[in-house]
């Protein structure tokens, strides 16, 4: 069993998983038990400002898209921050804390973009002994209409200013969560840390309409015929989500920022590919709201085991081994050549390799009477189309031409490493 | 008690089938049901994982009072208490619900040039169906079935898929379970089916008559589509229902809530059909009358013939053709009326040799066997088909011929032969066993009864030769009297089918 004890910006938590700032860690009753499930740390329910609560539809919050045996694949949700009254947060996260000091607790924040306001929550939250703040600024929907939320958070200098005043009147340290319904999302990292951030969070969920309802013409969910869009989340954004954390993690204005890795991770192994990425933690919520607070058990284990494995003796040997190898595509080896290969033993003889790269591809499978299936290694372009459709694992794989080896496609031999930047056909290359 | 039970009761469910609780306990030496017996059932149902045939004794079974049991020697009805008569002859296999469905659906691989296509008799469009139930649209997923198979409700629930679609589908290969096709398909024609729609409209009337043999799948088949295209068919058949082997000649459990009825009558919402009910050719009409009275003829009148046993005694009473017990007890409205007996022997080894085994057995028969006189391997029935009849308690005996049947008046015993495989077929051992049997159901194959003169047959069918067509110009044939094909629904379906685009062809040039 691997020590998974995690220090990220000096917050210390028995793992890297933590639960987001969501329903999930609304209240005391509930963060209790995800702690005892075994859950590092929370990022408590975003609170707002003190006055009359926040208040939520009462139709559906919620749309989903699902997968098969409906495997519930992504999320997206109309919620918006915490709808109970301050104080009562405040002496629950006061009480958890003190309960479980182990633990890592941070306060998620949002409250409107004026410095007294900032100032004025902050110091009512002092008193919590939690361990540190996180800034909403991706909410999608509802405060960012009120000029909260993603409204801050995709305009850098409100990002940059908000957090400067956090750091000036806290001594918390300071997250802040990002969201990615923006461009460049280095541009928001960059303001963050220029701010004094001492960690971004990201991402946040993405502006979406999961579904259209065909007989009531409106989006899902819908309340009372009118649907609006909401944050989505869950297995379908993590892609989304670890391209915006690599491009954090290897900027170079960026890099060494403390990242918290959130977006669909459901799995340990989703976890592991944050965390190889530059994230030191991740924080789940999706998954626990699928399974519920016991899936924990599952990513302790599974990234322990992992880690036993490599034989990495801390996360910190796991966290960002992976951003060296994230380049830009004009670095990427031209004489590099693959090609596919199907093992005959394997093939159930289903033809859908056939089919996608005949019909959409390079045409480069040949399909006999008996329904063997093979390569045509002069016009596979190793496009790799054929191995995500090939219903049996490891039955289609890509195989290296030795160099030297003559390309039956090019007919060129296969050389050393060479990209864009040096290719003839590149027109700044031409130009010098 | 209950630890002389955990070691014997294996034996006695697995290795023979599971029998009454009457004579599990006889087994035991016990006279009388009591407390044990309660205790009996629930092991045997633990060990049969549920598939038990017989349920806990009622009140009156306990005391003794029930009128029969599968103990009563000889032909009696009655043998079962009504919840068992109820549970063995509902649905063989229960329908997919819409979740279940759709989730059987998300399997398929949707293959290109799918193997399953080029299984099926009928060349349904398999993974497009199936896409369609997968997408939330098994009505046309139904119309996709329904264009290739107008009796896709019933091969969905009678075809062999084991040996068709399913033993070709990739995940059969990749990892010995295919995508369940055939309970997807009836999970389509059903809901399509349900809604009373026939997805089908008739083409303008083209004023042609064509004449049909047989009311059974090939002809039916036949006839719609005939009518589809608009020409005016009659139908003629012999028996007084519709539907052929559908109707007469389909285990009870297979097509439960007259299913073959519901199917004929939704059939010929098409328009343009006329059923003649009680005629049959030869007898009522000939080929002749119908050759002058119609643009053409379709023959698709089955094998009414049934083959002898050639052994001594076959006539003694409680001697009779497995296909009469399998279409009495179809038509029987109430099963617990349908007489059988207390030690059934089923000489055959076809998928009529297993329904009437079977069902001996679903109506209380206390030992049921099936007597083929070559090897398991060459039996008809399908593998998956003999599982069914051994899960059932029938026990299969292989490599042995009936030699006599022994009996004064009625039938007592059946003795056997031993049979080895020789060089040129076939030859008997010497050695003889016999069997105890108060009723004896022949299932050694039908045959063609009564064929017109002039067509030419081919090993006792009309031969025919391209789509159905028969050596005499304007009359085609198809289903099991005609040469081609096995003798399955689904190819007779096929046949009717082809024969119809043939005849149209040839009506309109």
């Amino acid at each position: 069993m691997a020590d998974l004890t995690t220090t990220f910006i000096g917050i210390k938590s028995p793992n890297p998983f933590w639960l987001a700032s969501a329903p999930p860690t609304d209240k005391k009753v509930n963060v209790e038990r995800a702690f005892a499930a075994g859950w590092g740390g929370v990022v408590w329910k975003t609170l707002g400002s003190e006055g009359p609560p926040v208040v939520n539809v009462n139709g559906p919050r919620y749309g989903a898209i699902w997968g098969a045996d409906r495997r519930l694949l992504g999320l997206n949700n109309i919620e918006l921050i915490t709808d109970r009254p301050l104080e009562v947060n405040l002496r629950e996260i006061k009480e958890v804390k003190r309960k479980w000091r182990d633990r890592a607790m941070i306060i998620s924040l949002m409250v409107p973009c004026d410095e007294e306001s900032w100032k004025d929550i902050l110091h009512r939250i002092a008193d919590t002994e939690a361990d540190g703040v996180e800034l909403n600024f991706g909410c999608p929907h509802g405060m960012a209409e009120r000029g909260m939320g993603s409204a801050v958070g995709q305009v850098p200098e409100y990002i940059e200013m908000v957090t400067r005043w956090v750091k000036q009147h806290s001594r918390m340290p300071c997250i802040v969560k990002l969201t990615p319904n923006i461009a460049d999302i280095r541009k928001p990292a960059e303001a963050a840390k220029r701010g004094g951030a001492d960690a971004v969070s990201l991402i946040n969920t993405i502006n979406s309409i999961t579904s259209v309802d065909l007989d009531d013409f409106a989006p899902e969910p819908t309340i009372d015929g009118k649907g609006t869009h909401g944050g989505y989340c869950g297995p379908a954004v993590k892609p989304i989500a670890l391209n915006m954390v690599a491009e954090i993690a290897r900027s170079a204005e960026t890099r060494g920022l403390p990242i918290s890795g959130i977006g669909g991770v459901t799995t340990w192994k989703d976890a592991a590919e944050f965390m190889a990425l530059g994230a030191g933690n991740v924080q789940v919520c999706t998954a626990a709201m699928t399974y519920g607070f016991k899936i924990v058990q599952e990513m302790i284990s599974g990234l322990s085991d992992y880690m036993d494995r490599k034989g990495f003796t801390s996360t910190a040997d796991l966290v960002g081994r992976a951003v060296p190898n994230v380049t830009d595509w004009q670095y990427l080896n031209l004489n590099y050549v693959t090609k596919a290969q199907i093992n005959q033993d394997d093939c159930i003889k289903c033809g859908r390799c056939y089919a996608a790269c005949e019909d959409t591809s390079h045409q480069a499978i040949a399909m006999s009477a008996d329904r063997t299936f093979t390569v045509k290694d002069e016009e596979c372009v190793a496009c790799n189309l054929c191995v995500n459709v090939c219903p049996v694992e490891n039955c289609i794989t890509m195989v290296e031409l030795p160099k030297g080896a003559v390309d039956p496609r090019t007919g060129a031999k296969v050389g050393d490493y060479a990209n864009w930047t040096t290719h003839p056909n590149n027109p700044s290359v031409a130009a010098e | 008690m209950a630890g002389v039970l955990r070691d014997c009761a294996p034996l006695y469910a697995t290795g023979r089938g599971v029998k009454s609780i009457h004579s599990f306990c006889r087994f035991f030496g016990q006279d009388h049901l009591f407390p044990p017996a309660a205790e009996i059932y629930h092991l045997i149902k633990k060990l049969t994982r549920g598939s038990l045939l017989v349920s806990q004794p009622t009140h009156a079974e306990m005391e003794g009072s029930l009128s029969n049991s599968p103990l009563t020697p000889g032909i009696v009805a009655n043998r079962l208490s009504a919840a068992d008569y109820s549970r063995n002859f509902t649905d063989h296999e229960a329908p997919l619900d819409a979740h279940e469905a759709r989730v059987a659906a998300d399997r398929c691989y949707f293959c290109h040039d799918a193997p399953c296509i080029t299984a099926c008799p009928t060349d349904i469009d398999i993974p497009l169906f199936i896409r369609q139930i997968a997408t939330g649209t098994p009505d046309a997923a139904a119309k996709t079935i329904f264009a290739q198979n107008i009796m896709g409700g019933m091969c969905a629930r009678v075809c062999p898929t084991e040996t068709l679609c399913e033993e070709a589908c990739v995940r059969e290969m990749a990892e010995g379970k295919p995508v369940e096709i055939g309970r997807l398909q009836r999970f389509a024609t059903d809901t399509l089916m349900a809604k009373g729609v026939h997805p089908f409209t008739r083409g303008a009337p083209t004023g042609k008559k064509v004449a049909v043999v047989g009311a059974g799948p090939a002809g039916l088949s036949c006839a719609h589509r005939l009518a589809m295209h608009g020409h005016d068919v009659v139908v003629f058949d012999a028996r007084p229902k519709a539907g052929g082997l559908n109707e007469y000649g389909i285990a009870t459990y297979k097509a439960v809530g007259d299913f073959a009825q519901a199917e004929v009558d939704w059939l010929l919402k098409i328009g343009g059909i006329m059923i003649e009910h009680g005629k049959a050719l030869g007898r009522d009409f000939t080929l002749a009358d119908l050759q002058s009275g119609y643009d053409a003829v379709f023959l698709g009148m089955g094998l009414a013939g049934v083959n002898a046993l050639r052994a001594g005694g076959e006539d003694k009473a409680g001697v009779r053709d497995a296909v009469d017990f399998i279409a009495d007890l179809r038509q029987a409205g109430d099963r617990s009326a349908v007489p059988i007996g207390r030690d059934v022997v089923v000489i055959g080894g076809g998928m009529t040799a297993v329904d009437a085994a079977v069902q001996s057995r679903l109506l209380g028969a206390e030992n049921v066997t099936i007597v083929y006189r070559r090897g398991q391997e060459k039996m008809s029935a399908s593998g998956y088909e003999q599982e069914h009849a051994t899960s059932a308690g029938v026990r299969i005996v292989t490599h042995a011929a009936p030699v006599a049947v022994h009996g004064n008046g009625a039938v007592t015993e059946v003795e056997f032969g031993y049979m080895a495989d020789g060089p040129s077929g076939l030859v008997a051992t010497g050695e003889t066993f016999r069997l105890k049997a108060d009723q004896v159901f022949k299932a050694i194959g039908q045959t063609l009864q009564g064929a017109p003169e002039g067509l030419t047959l081919e090993g006792g069918k009309i031969a025919v030769t391209g789509a159905g067509r028969t050596s005499v110009k304007g009359v085609w044939a198809g289903g099991d009297c005609a040469t081609g094909g096995d003798d399955l629904t689904v190819t007779a379906v096929a046949e009717g089918r082809d024969a119809a685009m043939d005849i149209h062809a040839g009506l309109m040039a």
